[in-house]
């Protein structure tokens, strides 16, 4: 099977954020970068698929990133997982999610690839819409936020948690699929595999994304929460507690 | 004149509450464009909610009937709300699992942006323009929508339903064909409580403090006397396979904005913080005076959490029985 895996290179989530001077991005300066986390569930479920059609099996995976020169670092860690080889697409970006699925749908279009498996969303711009556009613009299945995935043939079945339940659908290959947590536990790269990453062909294409009509004004950090109090200690403070939500907050 | 589509979302043939939210901004967006609303309640065979749509600011509602709508179809849906919402001024959609999964199809199928997630809707410039929690609610991202039609989703619990005491007129829709690619076979129900924590009202949060899976029990029933809370879990425990991964509140699991959030056993990573401080009222029960989580909390609570839960719960219970 042959796979591609979108991955996004996104700030780590434990990281505290600032606002750049310019006032519609933010400050990148010193700012540790991770891939995005439910991109390596996607990573993880490809790499799976391709060691239980057992060595020799036709296919490969392959990672392709949209985003400046710094995401071919980020594409080095999914090389290093055991991704045969990178497609950088070199690019400032867009807040616009459809111009960077216009992008990746030209790219995957011309692949020929009969799994497409992204994170459900990234965790930086918390977009949760490119790679469902991908198969929209390729005309092809999407599942999205998948939890539980398997592949027979060409016959996808998944689930995906909805509010107060699971979906279960099914679709045929070849499909795009969003990856939820929950689905596989990715795997840590080994220093073989670091050492392997390093050889592996990582081609470059710089690309040109459209103006689109998604336009960012200006970022702000959320404001300050009204400092709070201690109520008390213990449970001899729950009487006043009740007392507070039910009075004061209006929320009992 | 302007139209604004509203999409509703109905489960079982019952319209679902966060459509009512959703007809709240499109009312609001409709009043400030000078417009009207349309609302689309996509379904299979008897649909209840039409009137009720109506009642809360649809001047009309469009029912789009299909034989292959009792379930959500990915395509189907995307075919007849992108059909509708052709030559609209903006469409908007739920932020659930299905909004979530249906407004980028629309969106490329009409070839224009979206904004997801979105919690202030507003008009700039005669342009519908949004607010939106962006790195898992660390920064707030203003864009303009230039689209035409304008697209976004809305958080749950961002905005009241407003009951306007009109009617709307009830309209048949025609769902244009379309080509079924992804089938929904079956909807499990969920093993636990069927409130999600992203849409329930109040969430009570356990962290690593409760030292083992068994003591979520104690937030259950602390749930269970609200009768309307969710239980919400942190990374951690998720991560430590405690909990089912759709509870977890977060950066990398859900953001939420519940009227009542109580943080039981968790200290406030930032990622944390992220995905809960847009909550009306936070509560933290910790033993640690220091802990990150009561610089956010409303009301905080210092010590065992093993003695001042199980009296909360007692306390709540017999308000809860009083009212």
């Amino acid at each position: 099977m042959k796979i591609a895996v979108c991955l996004k290179r996104v700030p780590d989530t434990t990281a505290k954020l600032m606002i750049a001077s310019s006032g519609t991005s933010i400050d990148e300066a010193g700012l540790k970068f991770v891939p995005n986390p439910y991109d390596e569930y996607a990573l993880e479920a490809a790499l799976k698929l391709r060691e239980a059609e057992g060595a020799g099996a036709a296919g490969e995976t392959v990672v392709v990133s949209l985003g400046s020169d710094a995401a071919q670092e980020t594409m080095r860690t999914a090389l290093a997982m055991g991704i045969d080889r990178g497609i950088h697409l070199q690019s400032s970006g867009s807040v616009d999610g459809l111009e960077v699925a216009r992008a990746l749908a030209a790219e995957l279009k011309a692949g020929g690839f009969d799994l497409i498996l992204a994170g459900k969303l990234a965790v930086d711009d918390s977009n949760h819409q490119v790679a469902v556009m991908v198969a929209e613009l390729l005309e092809i299945p999407c599942i999205t936020a998948v939890s539980r995935l398997t592949i027979t043939g060409t016959t996808v079945d998944a689930e995906r948690e909805i509010e107060g339940g699971i979906e279960v659908s099914t679709c045929q290959l070849p499909a795009v699929i969003t990856c939820d947590k929950g689905l596989n536990s990715p795997r840590l790269p080994s220093l073989k595999g670091i050492m392997a990453a390093k050889k592996k062909p990582l081609e470059v294409k710089p690309v040109t994304l459209g103006a689109g009509t998604v336009r960012v004004t200006g970022l702000a950090l959320p404001p300050d929460r009204k400092p709070g109090r201690i109520v008390g200690e213990g449970p001899e403070a729950v009487g006043e507690l009740v007392r507070l939500l039910r009075d004061e907050a209006k929320v009992l | 004149m302007p139209i604004i589509l509203a999409v509703a979302e109905q489960r079982d043939g019952a319209l679902r509450k966060v459509s009512l939210e959703v007809l709240a901004a499109a009312r609001q967006l409709a009043d400030a464009l000078g417009g009207t609303v349309d609302a689309i309640l996509i379904g299979a065979g008897e649909i209840t909610g039409a009137a009720e749509l109506g009642r809360y600011g649809a001047d009309r509602v469009l029912l789009a009937r299909h034989p292959d709508f009792g379930m959500y179809s990915p395509d189907g849906y995307a075919a007849t709300v992108a059909a509708a919402g052709r030559g609209a001024t903006a469409i908007l959609v739920a932020a659930t699992a299905t909004g979530r999964d249906l407004a980028p199809r629309v969106a490329a199928r009409l070839g224009v942006g979206l904004a997801t997630d979105v919690t202030a809707l507003g008009v700039q410039d005669g342009k519908v323009c949004a607010t939106r929690p962006v790195y898992g609610g660390k920064v707030l991202q203003s864009v303009v929508l230039e689209g035409a039609p304008a697209i976004a989703s809305l958080r749950p619990n961002t905005m009241p339903a407003t009951e306007s005491g009109k009617a709307g007129i009830i309209v048949e829709q025609v769902v244009p064909a379309f080509v079924a690619r992804v089938t929904v076979t079956a909807i499990k129900a969920a093993a636990v409580a069927a409130l999600d924590v992203a849409e329930a009202p109040v969430v009570i949060s356990g962290g690593r403090g409760l030292k083992e899976p068994a003591h979520f029990a104690l937030l259950e029933e602390l749930a269970a006397a609200f009768g309307n809370a969710a239980v919400g879990a942190s990374r951690a425990v998720v991560d430590a396979g405690w909990r089912d991964h759709g509870a977890q509140v977060g950066q990398t699991g859900k953001t939420v904005s519940p009227g009542l959030y109580i943080a039981v056993g968790i200290s406030g990573a930032i990622q944390h913080l992220a995905g809960m401080r847009t909550s009306r009222t936070i509560v933290a029960i910790n033993r640690d005076k220091d802990a990150p989580i009561f610089k956010v909390a409303d009301y905080g609570v210092v010590g065992d959490l093993f003695e001042i839960v199980p009296r909360l719960t007692a306390e709540v219970r017999k308000l809860r029985s009083e009212q």
